[in-house]
């Protein structure tokens, strides 16, 4: 036990989950509502309806949670040590974007103990666009020694729509900037917790994912489901259409939004099994996008009409 | 009007604070800033003895103008009223007519006066319109010259309302002579207070005017000027590589890029595991460059050392965190390129062919599978017919498996993750796997040139698939109408019609580019997407890359606008021959009787054309209507160069034909000077126009002289 005391005073840089306490904490005491991860698969943090429709429409928000992210075709069966199937980010949404941004994100990295002064940290041009999502912003890249850490994005449209008030939205790699942290080379070798590794806890979900999405995952039946989930997204999205007073403030566009983060998935396994041809790709990419779009119109429409609370309590 | 002289003079101090604008926008900002300021004081008068400079850094956009008026010239103008017998009474009392002109210039009617005009003598009033003051009119003009700058692409950071740049605007300063100017840009109120580099200096510094703006900003980790950064970088850059004892990589824009990218560039040395420099070198490059923006260092010989040197935005990095920082960046992203490199390679480049279904290269035009195709069927006809021409390294076979395994490596990892390294990937696999070396390099080279300072491929088989995936682009995005306007090209036509051209001259290649278009063409509509070519389109796409053939020979062999006009107009779908003909030309022009003749042809041009007579047009010459000996000689002297000249063109000696036509310029002298081309017998003038046409007709084969010494010549 006092060794194991002794070498915990040894290893540098905060354990993997620490490094979320600290974020959390940060964003917290800026007046984040501390959200938790989305429970549908997605590929980025920013597909999680709490970035996705919160940025539209007019009212202030700022909310940050960890995002778990599903990449099929980035798996590397657990052998690569930096490229995975899933990997978390830190997702902070800021609504409107405040005058001293940057400054407070330079902070939120001195609080997970980066010494700014003792590093070369740039904000180098990268904007970011989701051609599924109908989404895109202005921003750039946040490097620390030449890593990339961070994504820094003044939201532009979200669901093909114009946003107004402008958000900003942060997105750590937090294995990324936890190897930084614990100066190590593999992800897999990161700490998590005091006695557990990235590895320890992650590394059988890597390979197995990655096995299943690159050859055993049943193309035909993630077809199907596709179509399914597209189906149920249309059809609820046409019953917005007609529905009136109470049925119109309660109509389930969230899930509409639930189907089209469904049919992004199954997307991106067909992808990473190798069966979608050049035709078919963009044709199902914009399959995706319509319904985004159609899902950020509806709950815009649905959010200026009437507030679902407010019908609650009455 | 007069200006009324005010000669003190001021110092503008104007600077817009953002965040981070991306470095490759910088220069072009830099430079507009500077002409929309100079444009905006011009238009108000302001410019006259003023020195407008601009500098830029990542976080802002600095004007500093010197010599300028501290207040507009006071302006005097006369307005004329009524005529005097309208104003005044013959007693000399002013009328109402007189009163109402003073009271609406705004002078009292003692100090109108009489002008003598034309018309007579006319009342008159004298305004003088006061100058603005330089604070006054800088107010309107600053926000104007920011907001006049052009961006690819805008942002807003508050909303839909807010103000658009190409990243948020967060602090200005504009200081007139000391004093700051009440203004706002982009919604953002201007000050004296400027900020320093985000690390190494203040958030806070008051400046007074440029001098001390500079000096405050230097001590605060920012260096106003690029060349002064430029200057710290490559000399820094040198003494790294010099007690190395090592020579940059040489990269021209990666050494402008990083001037912008940084407040204060500051130079470090890193090394880098030499296992890696197993990896070829092309590769290890291209990671440094494209993505962390190092420079590659090399040995005496040529070979990359295991170093490299990385342009950093602190002072300095005395504890070594930041190399250590970056040597850990660059040794993953080695580390990704060896994965690749070994993973790709577990099955054989040719393997990936399949999956170039997958990529598309226009949605009409198919996948990059398709593509291939076209491109061997181009490639093989090319080949085939220069090895019928006699042409010993056209191998048919070899250009055929190039052009299939061209593409592959669009599948690869490795491209997919470098994908400036295409070609030269797929080349490198190539090699490693055994192909020969022929096809090896060929795919390695088949994207070249990619300018016109690019070589061209190393082997006739690279050239080959060279050419045949150009004229397959370019006949193809033709044909479906994707067609490059002034502002877009997205497939890059230009550049591909530009390579066809550097390709064939600098090779040499006896080629016909209407049949390379016609072949082309012949594979699009036989294989896939089988989609026709019109002959209109044809017409449009040999006019496209003849357009690119003339910029060469103007712009780089230095051949004069004229004599490419010329010699394009007797035909250029043989470019080695056209080129040969410009030689030519170019050498003969200088002889005396060439200008002359020249003039003749022109004359003669016209003559036939106002005759309505198609040069082309073959009436026979009858020397039975011969009326004067200067016919009779001019006739024999045609019909005895032509057939000297017939045999010098088939040789190829066209320097020697174009002498044998400049000797007759004494006989067409003498036609002109002692004949009448348009007599009044018709058949007698017939057989003169015949007899010039005739004479066009076989002395424009070479180069068309009437268009010699025109008004665009250069």
């Amino acid at each position: 036990m006092k060794v194991k005391v002794k070498l915990e005073k040894r290893q540098r840089g905060l354990n993997f989950q620490d490094l979320i306490l600290q974020l959390s904490q940060f964003w917290v005491k800026q007046g984040c509502v501390l959200q938790q991860p989305y429970d549908v698969e997605v590929g980025a943090g920013t597909m999680h309806p709490e970035t996705f429709l919160r940025v539209l429409g007019p009212n202030p928000y700022r909310v940050g949670y960890v995002q778990p992210s599903r990449r099929p075709a980035d798996g590397r069966y657990g052998e690569n040590p930096n490229r995975l199937y899933k990997h978390s980010q830190f997702q902070v949404i800021l609504k409107p974007s405040p005058v001293d941004v940057q400054d407070l994100y330079l902070k939120s990295l001195g609080a997970i103990g980066i010494h700014l002064k003792e590093h070369d940290i740039r904000f180098e041009e990268d904007n970011w666009e989701s051609p599924t999502l109908g989404a895109w912003g202005i921003g750039w890249q946040v490097l620390l020694d030449g890593l990339e850490i961070t994504q820094f994005t003044y939201f532009q449209q979200s669901g093909g729509i114009d946003l107004d008030p402008i958000s900003v939205e942060l997105t750590y790699g937090l294995e990324r900037i936890c190897a930084f942290l614990q100066g190590v080379e593999s992800v897999y070798d990161l700490r998590w917790s005091a006695d557990k590794t990235y590895g320890d806890i992650r590394l059988m979900e890597e390979q197995q994912f990655s096995e299943y999405s690159f050859d055993r995952s049943d193309a035909a039946a993630i077809r199907a489901e596709f179509e399914l989930h597209e189906k149920q997204a249309k059809e609820l999205l046409n019953g917005f259409k007609t529905a009136e007073g109470k049925d119109r403030v309660r109509w389930p566009i969230l899930a509409a939004y639930d189907h089209c983060l469904k049919c992004s998935h199954l997307f991106n396994l067909m992808d990473a099994r190798g069966v979608i041809s050049t035709t078919e790709r963009a044709a199902l990419m914009a399959r995706v996008r319509t319904i985004a779009c159609r899902t950020a119109a509806a709950y815009l429409e649905q959010l200026t009409s009437a507030t679902p609370r407010r019908e609650v309590r009455a | 009007m007069k200006p009324v002289a005010n000669e003190k003079r001021v110092e503008l101090l104007f600077e817009v604070g953002c965040e981070e604008i991306p470095a490759g926008m910088l220069p072009k900002a830099e430079e507009e800033l500077r002409t929309n300021i100079e444009k905006l004081l011009s238009a108000e008068s302001l410019s006259e003895g003023v020195t407008v400079e601009t500098f830029s850094a990542p976080r802002r956009l600095t004007a500093w103008v010197r010599g300028l008026l501290a207040k507009q010239p006071d302006v005097e103008t006369e307005v004329t009223g009524p005529p005097k017998s309208v104003a005044y009474e013959p007693v000399g009392a002013p009328t109402r007519a007189a009163l109402s002109f003073a009271e609406k210039q705004g002078v009292h009617v003692s100090d109108l006066y009489l002008v003598q005009t034309p018309k007579g003598e006319y009342v008159a009033a004298k305004q003088i319109k006061l100058g603005r003051t330089a604070a006054q009119i800088l107010t309107a003009i600053l926000p104007r010259s920011v907001h006049d700058l052009t961006w690819p692409r805008s942002m807003t950071w508050t909303g839909l309302e807010g103000a658009r740049f190409i990243r948020p605007i967060r602090w200005i300063v504009a200081v007139l002579e000391g004093k700051p100017l009440k203004l706002s840009v982009g919604g953002i109120p201007a000050g004296d207070t400027t900020r320093g580099h985000r690390f190494l200096g203040s958030s806070a510094i008051r400046v007074k005017s440029f001098g001390g703006y500079e000096k405050h900003l230097h001590s605060n980790g920012v260096i106003v000027r690029p060349a002064e950064r430029q200057e710290k970088i490559d000399r820094e850059l040198a003494a790294h590589a010099k007690r190395s004892g090592l020579d940059i990589h040489e990269d021209a824009a990666l050494r402008k890029l990083v001037i912008y990218l940084n407040e204060f560039p500051t130079v470090i040395q890193g090394d880098f595991d030499p296992a890696f420099l197993n990896l070829p070198d092309e590769i290890l490059v291209i990671v440094m460059r494209d993505h962390q923006k190092y420079f590659a260092v090399e040995k005496k010989n040529g070979d990359l050392a295991p170093h490299f040197l990385a342009v950093i935005n602190v002072a300095g990095d005395s504890k070594g965190i930041i190399r250590a920082g970056h040597e850990r960046v660059l040794r993953a992203r080695f580390a990704d390129a060896q994965f690749f490199w070994t993973s790709d390679q577990k099955c054989r480049l040719a393997d990936y062919l399949p999956k170039l279904e997958r990529i598309t290269y226009e949605s009409r035009l198919g996948s990059f599978r398709d593509k291939v195709e076209r491109v061997r069927a181009i490639s093989r006809w090319l080949t085939e017919q220069w090895f019928n021409l006699g042409m010993l390294q056209a191998h048919v076979a070899e250009a055929d498996r190039a052009a299939e395994l061209a593409k592959c490596d669009l599948a690869t990892e490795m491209v997919r993750e470098f994908p400036e390294l295409q070609g030269i990937v797929g080349g490198l696999y190539a090699r490693a796997q055994g192909e020969p070396v022929e096809v090896a390099d060929a795919v390695y080279d088949h994207y070249r040139p990619v300018g016109l300072d690019d070589p061209i491929p190393r082997n006739l088989t690279g050239c080959a698939v060279a050419l045949a995936d150009k004229l397959d682009s370019v006949v193809g995005c033709f044909a479906v109408g994707v067609v490059p306007t002034g502002s877009s090209d997205p497939y890059a036509l230009r550049r591909a019609a530009l390579g066809i051209v550097k390709i064939i001259l600098d090779k040499k290649l006896p080629l016909s580019i209407s049949l390379s278009i016609g072949a082309a063409a012949k594979a699009l509509v036989t294989l896939k997407p089988k989609r026709g070519v019109t002959p209109a389109q044809e017409a449009q796409i040999l006019e496209f890359i003849l357009d690119r053939a003339k910029y060469v020979f103007r712009e780089r062999e230095g051949f004069g606008y004229d004599e490419v006009s010329a010699v394009f107009r007797a035909g250029a779908d043989d470019l080695v021959d056209a080129q040969k003909r410009l030689v030519a030309l170019k050498a003969i022009r200088k002889s005396k009787n060439f200008e002359p003749l020249a003039v003749s042809f022109k004359r003669i041009r016209k003559i036939l054309e106002k005759a309505n007579i198609p040069a082309k047009d073959g009436h026979h010459v009858n020397p039975d209507l011969f009326e004067s000996p200067a016919e009779r000689e001019l006739y024999s002297a045609v019909r005895d160069a032509a057939t000297k000249v017939q045999a010098l063109k088939r040789a190829g000696k066209y320097q020697e034909a174009l002498v044998v036509i400049a000797g007759l310029r004494k006989a067409v002298d003498q036609f002109f000077d002692g004949v009448m081309v348009m007599a009044e017998n018709e058949a007698v003038r017939n057989n003169r126009l015949a007899l010039l046409a005739e004479l066009l007709r076989e002395f424009t084969t070479v180069a068309d002289f009437s268009e010699i010494g025109g008004e665009e010549r250069r």
